[in-house]
């Protein structure tokens, strides 16, 4: 068990795991992430990726360990996704999921970092400094011409965009980005990563992804999991040479 | 958009339109009823008067579920429940107003009490001589049921199918327990033979009126605080629950909490209708609770269109109107099947209903003639030379 404030660490992970019907997906996972860092995980399908997330924003409750936030501050095993998300965890899903019958606007009003009380949004009223926020949310993933889209009309790409246009907007202090590149072009994905970096100067972030050629292009450390535990750790040459990683991937 | 102006995002076309029309039946009835002599051809009966005024308590009922349902997602097939405990709250009160003119001439009791050699008034039904508190009543029974039940089921996350069903065994149980003699609302006979409501005959051509009118401004009210809820951020945040409630969740909001407030605040209003519905129709039993009225009243909601607020008060009276009319005639036996027949034409032909493939269709109009116009543009402005395309 570890005490509160020992860790330099924005998130903790140690000994996490979780059980589904005696299916174990996570399996004393153990990692952490440095605040201003950002972090690749990689691994086959089943190896517990989403499942760390779900853990991380309180989606799922782990049987065991411990989950640690800001320098062990916060014990995110104990806090719902509510305020997980309100502590600056922002998370994109899988599969885009942005509000589709609201405007790109609108769904970016919505992640803006607000009261979130019933009575707050009930009364509240658009301010001019909202609006710059927006714009300048906007501009850091090129959607400012779509302004007034209704979200449900964009690409697979867009979407993907304004997911993590809406994260910006939510000001994490985390974000956890699941599979950010599934189904984008070659183009959007280089653009994506770009993207990304970008994010990092002034953010920490979590990336799940299967593209080995996007998660190249990140150039950042790379943890590698398998049925719920890391398998190797490193840059992406030392894990894609690593002799577990090879025979996972390709089987033995 | 969000930035408009609060007048202008409550009342849109649309909207206005219905306030407009509503305020015209408002005036028209009554007038067409008092004013007009009883040959002339424009003479509308009292008959007439209180079916119309009970129209309008469906259309308030079906508005406080499209609330919900068509903005929130929640598919409650129990709001009859709220819908029959506001009635049973008015109901008390006009029981207490019969006095000593009842058949056993009890200056307190009400007859069904006597006839049970009850000796005295039960404490819950103390309070309910005093109209301001009876009224009291009529929103809070509803809206506490609703916030308790919405409390567990929302706080556990019961959503879809499951909530639907758990709303049916909420009105079932309620249904079984109003039933019972000893519950003391009358059994199965419930409250009825109601004499005044503040004074006035209930049974007089003027307080009918009155009661339409009333009816028809709590309709109003009802439908702005509707419109306010919507279209302020905590209407766009409730359409994101809808749509994509993890999302939501993800982003910090409170899932819980807004859909309970919703809920209690549509239980109020459904409360409001059925507490409008009582001294018109003239009697309140626990038919009311029954399931199946439930969801008739969604019905209502999917005919006239979901999420479109206006088109749950269309949709009560298309539905309730053809139901008066094609009972009284040859076709009564099959009344059931054609409501049967007209949920699933609507679901399989209309799924948005009437007043939401109206829209549809101007949406479609409007998008055409952006498209005419853009073309008629870009033939007249050709933005680059051609071979620059290449």
């Amino acid at each position: 068990m570890m005490d509160k404030q020992t860790t330099s660490a924005l998130l903790y992970l140690d000994g996490v795991s979780v059980s589904f019907d005696g299916f174990k997906a996570l399996n004393e996972l153990s990692f952490i992430v440095e605040p201003g860092e950002m972090r690749a995980i990689i691994g086959p399908n089943g190896a517990g990726k989403t499942t760390m997330m779900d853990v991380i924003t309180g989606k799922t409750r782990p049987d065991e360990g411990d989950v640690y936030f800001q320098e062990g501050q916060f014990d995110l095993t104990k806090l719902d996704e509510t305020e997980i998300a309100t502590l600056g965890i922002g998370r994109k899903f899988q599969k885009p999921t942005v509000f589709e019958m609201h405007t790109v606007e609108d769904n970016l009003q919505l992640s803006l970092k607000n009261d979130r009380s019933v009575r707050a949004t009930l009364f509240w009223q658009s301010s001019a400094e909202q609006e710059k926020r927006i714009d300048d949310v906007l501009d850091i993933v090129r959607l400012k011409h779509l302004r007034q889209r209704v979200a449900g009309s964009l690409s697979h790409g867009q979407k993907q965009w304004l997911e993590i246009a809406m994260l910006l907007a939510q000001d994490p202090k985390l974000l956890l980005v699941d599979e950010p590149v599934a189904g984008m072009t070659d183009v959007e994905t280089m653009q994506t990563a770009e993207l990304l970096r970008e994010i990092n100067k002034t953010k920490t972030v979590v990336v799940v992804e299967h593209d080995m050629a996007f998660v190249r292009e990140l150039g950042v450390k790379v943890t590698c999991l398998h049925e719920g535990s890391v398998l190797a750790e490193g840059t992406i040459d030392d894990v894609s040479t690593n002799d577990r990683v090879v025979e996972v991937y390709l089987g033995r | 958009m969000m930035s408009a102006h609060p007048l202008i995002r409550l009342l849109d076309r649309g909207s206005t339109l219905f306030l407009v029309l509503l305020g015209a039946f408002a005036i028209a009835i009554p007038v067409l009823n008092l004013l007009m002599p009883a040959g002339s051809a424009l003479h509308v009966s009292t008959y007439f008067v209180a079916l119309f005024g009970k129209y309008v308590c469906y259309g308030l009922l079906a508005l406080s579920i499209d609330l919900i349902w068509g903005y929130v997602g929640i598919l409650s097939l129990g709001h009859g429940a709220f819908f029959a405990l506001g009635g049973y709250a008015m109901g008390m009160y006009l029981m207490r107003q019969i006095g000593d003119r009842g058949v056993y001439a009890n200056p307190i009791l009400p007859d069904f009490m006597v006839f049970l050699n009850w000796s005295e008034l039960p404490i819950f039904w103390y309070g309910f001589n005093n109209f301001a508190y009876a009224m009291l009543m009529v929103l809070l029974v509803p809206g506490l049921l609703a916030f308790v039940f919405g409390w567990f089921a929302f706080r556990s996350r019961v959503t879809g199918v499951y909530l639907s069903i758990i709303t049916q065994a909420m009105t079932y149980a309620l249904l079984l327990g109003f039933f019972r003699n000893n519950f003391g609302f009358g059994g199965n006979n419930g409250l009825t033979d109601f004499k005044d409501i503040l004074g006035f005959n209930v049974q007089a051509d003027g307080t009918r009126n009155a009661l339409l009118v009333i009816s028809c401004l709590m309709l109003a009210l009802c439908f702005l605080v509707c419109r306010a809820i919507v279209t302020s951020k905590f209407g766009k945040v409730l359409i994101g629950i809808r749509d994509a409630e993890s999302r939501t969740r993800f982003l910090g909001y409170r899932v819980e909490a807004y859909k309970l407030f919703v809920f209690t605040v549509s239980a109020c209003m459904a409360g409001i209708a059925g507490a409008l519905y009582v001294p018109q129709v003239g009697i309140i039993n626990p038919g009311e609770f029954a399931p199946a009225n439930s969801i008739e009243a969604v019905i209502w909601v999917a005919v006239g269109g979901r999420g479109t607020l206006t088109g749950a008060v269309l949709g009560a009276f298309v539905v309730n109107y053809a139901k008066t009319f094609f009972t009284s005639g040859f076709l009564a036996p099959y009344w059931l099947f054609m409501l049967g027949g007209l949920f699933i034409g609507t679901t399989l032909f209309m799924p948005r209903g009437i007043i939401g493939t109206y829209n549809n269709w101007r949406a479609n109009q409007a998008d055409k003639k952006d498209a005419a116009r853009d073309n008629a543009k870009n033939d007249a402005f050709p933005s680059a030379p051609p071979h620059a395309a290449e």
